[in-house]
């Protein structure tokens, strides 16, 4: 079962690769991660998704928290937190096709950022579920190329984790 | 734990702060924080340090003649001890030869700084002479690593890492210094910051978990203190005798704890695992409570672990939170040093059987059993050659408990848990969770610097002797007289074992030559002659006290003791790898009873 975990993390070099090494060492699959920079000057943040059960999980998130630039581990919580992807998806266009795919970018609240005669890039923001719905609809005109991030995840409601940090 | 003994000399004074190299300042970093004893080998990336070094009246510094040696030597340093171990070496292949040892480190727990020179950082990348990365390398095996590409950063990064190697679990950090960062200047800034946001160790444990933990005991019929090496890292000796004396419980030590508890207590069974005591191993399997102590429930403990102990419950006590649940789910899992623990511990007993008195007669009738039937033994081999739990008992009973041992891997150390009698901690090092061939004789040399007073044995086998005797050099020259006994059966003698019970005796390349019957190549005496040891020959029973005294006797150099023993003699009583603890052999196809339900 897939679980999200977002860490917060010393910006560090070798961080990542800390990080990433630690799952493949203890065999667990890393199925997205997202790097970037936190509200907190010197701390980034990673999101994971890790599909592992619930007690390998428990290992997982302990062994992270051994990393001495690890300051927090949380799962987040699907139904209390936000997740969302991010994809650009060049897709192959003509003149007939091309009416239809703006309206399937439309429908789904994508974007189009690119336009050229023959391809369009489009720019789609949106969880799994929604993200994967406009590749089916696209499949069909042939998908070109597709670059995607990372799932990012963020807690709802007013707390942060890097305030719960930094209380203590 | 603390870093040395002796206080840390109080910092410089002064409105300006001195100017200092990047080499001098680590250096000074060292000794401020107490550091008295270092091993290493110069090479080009740490020459700055070194010419530095050279100049120290406060840090004694003994060149070792490979690096893994002087890996080894800070561990026996630091076990023998508990000081941190300080092991120097210069770039690429001065550092991947110290990355066994940290490998050791990281599998036994032991307070290990390594510091290692790197190439210039503007030909770090460009795979440059004598360049290797070492901090990548070693990313799995040391607790943390850091490189040092700002001089400003030394005197931070040096204390940051000896504080992570010896709080919390202990372990290694390796510190990899560029070589510009070593030549340039920067001022001397003491005490540094340290700022490590992400590590804070939980050593005060719940107490809530600890009065569970204390009425499991108190309501157990059958359990059993299963004490790993965490107690002897913890420095808790004293506070688990108190403990287990109050509780009553049996005790077992496994191999990183040998000498945890004194094995003269009636309430010590042995060591547990694939060639634990009988009574230790059936123990664990036949209890309703265990009480793991520093222990984390290793393979070679528990044997097939679905099968382990199946009626127990456990209370988990570890310093490392992802030890607890790892391999066996802890009904009561606690968190902490196991020196405040282990007091916790016992203040919670005491109430907990206040109005009701635990009860393990029964439990200590079954396990008295065990003992008068299954005692620790060995027969003696008819081909006419010295039985080496013979040779490893008697250096035991004529050394003596203060004395220290330091084993290599296979046999000869299995027979040195189980036939040499511990009652200290910190008497007993070995490579327990690497299991690496080699350890004994640099292990032992890092012992006698960190404990001179001590009788300090390293014994070996005539396999592992070969891997890293070039350090008796190192002995003899900086004098620093150990004792080593090989047990020298002329062969692999475990995997040999193995070989003869699994694998229908076909003994592949398990054969050195060294013994009884064979080339004797190398000959052991004379190595150990060209060396500059006393060497002494010991085919006989009568020639093995003599020989064990003389060696006893000796301390103006090294002393090595070639002890031709049987090749054939094997470690009982023995689980087979991959099945339950039940199955454990007392000796060659003979199982004992144990109550199944």
């Amino acid at each position: 079962m897939s679980h999200v975990l977002s860490l917060l993390v010393e910006d560090k070099p070798g961080l990542l690769t800390r990080v990433a090494g630690l799952f493949a060492r203890r065999g667990f699959n890393i199925e997205s991660l997202a790097v970037g920079k936190s509200e907190v000057e010197g701390l980034s943040r990673i999101t994971v998704v890790v599909d592992v059960d619930e007690v390998p999980l428990e290992q997982v998130t302990k062994q992270l928290n051994k990393l001495i630039n690890v300051i927090k581990v949380v799962e987040l919580d699907p139904t209390a937190s936000v997740m969302r992807e991010h994809l650009l998806i060049k897709v192959r266009v003509d003149n007939t096709s091309r009416s239809q795919i703006l309206e399937a970018v439309t429908l789904f609240r994508a974007r189009v950022v690119d336009v050229s005669p023959d391809a369009l890039v489009i720019e789609v923001t949106g969880d799994s579920g929604k993200v994967q719905a406009l590749l089916r609809i696209l499949e069909p005109y042939g998908i070109k190329e597709i670059a995607q991030s990372g799932l990012l995840a963020i807690g709802r409601g007013g707390k942060s984790i890097t305030e719960r940090v930094f209380k203590n | 734990m603390s870093i040395t003994d002796s206080a840390p000399r109080p910092p410089r004074t002064g409105a300006t702060p001195e100017i200092l190299t990047g080499s001098g300042a680590i250096l000074r970093s060292l000794e401020l924080l107490g550091v008295t004893d270092v091993f290493g080998l110069p090479g080009g990336a740490i020459m700055p340090f070194y010419d530095e070094l050279m100049a120290s009246t406060a840090i004694r510094h003994i060149l070792v003649r490979h690096e893994q040696g002087a890996g080894h030597a800070a561990e026996g340093y630091a076990v023998a001890s508990g000081k941190l171990g300080v092991a120097i070496a210069t770039s690429g292949p001065g550092a991947t030869n110290l990355v066994t040892a940290i490998a050791d480190a990281y599998m036994d727990s032991v307070p290990l700084l390594a510091i290692t020179g790197q190439v210039f950082s503007t030909l770090m990348g460009t795979d440059a002479f004598q360049e290797a990365d070492i901090v990548g390398i070693t990313m799995p095996i040391t607790k943390h690593s850091f490189l040092v590409k700002r001089v400003e950063d030394v005197p931070a990064t040096i204390a940051a890492a000896v504080h992570i190697a010896t709080t919390g679990r202990p372990g290694p950090v390796l510190v990899d210094v560029t070589k510009d960062v070593q030549q340039a200047k920067a001022p001397f800034i003491w005490p540094p910051k340290l700022d490590l946001p992400g590590y804070r160790p939980v050593t005060k444990a719940h107490g809530k978990q600890v009065t569970a933990a204390a009425q499991l005991l108190a309501e157990a019929q059958r359990p059993v203190l299963y004490v790993g090496g965490g107690v002897i890292r913890a420095r808790a000796a004293e506070e688990l005798a108190t403990f287990a004396r109050l509780v009553g419980a049996p005790v077992v030590t496994t191999l990183m704890a040998r000498g945890a508890f004194p094995d003269s207590d009636p309430l010590h069974l042995g060591m547990p695992g694939m060639h634990g005591s009988v009574p230790a191993v059936l123990a664990l399997q036949e209890s309703d409570l265990i009480v793991s102590l520093g222990a984390r429930f290793d393979d070679r403990v528990t044997g097939k672990a679905s099968e382990f102990a199946p009626h127990a419950k456990v209370v988990h006590v570890d310093i490392d939170p992802a030890e607890i649940g790892k391999i066996r789910a802890a009904d009561v899992p606690i968190v902490g040093d196991l020196r405040d623990v282990l007091v916790d511990l016992t203040v919670a007993f005491r109430d907990a059987t206040e109005r009701r008195a635990a009860d393990y007669a029964a439990w200590w009738t079954r396990l008295d059993q065990l003992r008068e039937s299954y005692p620790l033994g060995y027969t003696d081999l008819d081909d006419g050659l010295l039985s080496p739990q013979a040779v490893i008992e008697r250096i035991g009973q004529l050394s003596g408990p203060e004395a220290v041992y330091a084993a290599g891997v296979g046999q000869h150390q299995m027979w040195s848990a189980q036939f040499i009698k511990y009652e200290r901690p910190n008497s007993w090092l070995n490579s327990g969770g690497a299991g690496t061939m080699g350890y004994a004789v640099p292990a032992a040399m890092g012992a006698k610097v960190a404990e001179p007073g001590r009788v300090v044995w390293a014994i070996d086998g005539d396999g592992c002797f070969q891997m890293t005797n070039q350090e008796l050099a190192t002995c003899t020259i900086n004098e620093i007289p150990i004792k080593v006994a090989i047990i020298n059966n002329s062969s692999l003698g475990m995997v040999r074992q193995w070989q003869t019970l699994f694998y229908e005796g076909r003994h592949s390349f398990t054969d050195l030559n060294t013994g009884h019957d064979t080339v004797m190549i190398p000959d052991f005496v004379k190595l150990a002659e060209a060396y500059g040891a006393l060497a002494i020959r010991v085919r006989t029973p009568e020639e093995v006290d003599p020989a064990i005294e003389l060696a006893l006797a000796t301390n103006d150099r090294p002393v090595v003791i070639d002890f031709i023993v049987s090749r054939d003699a094997m470690v009982w009583p023995m689980v087979p790898q991959g099945v339950g603890n039940s199955r454990v052999q007392y000796a060659r196809d003979h199982a004992p009873e144990w109550e199944e339900d």
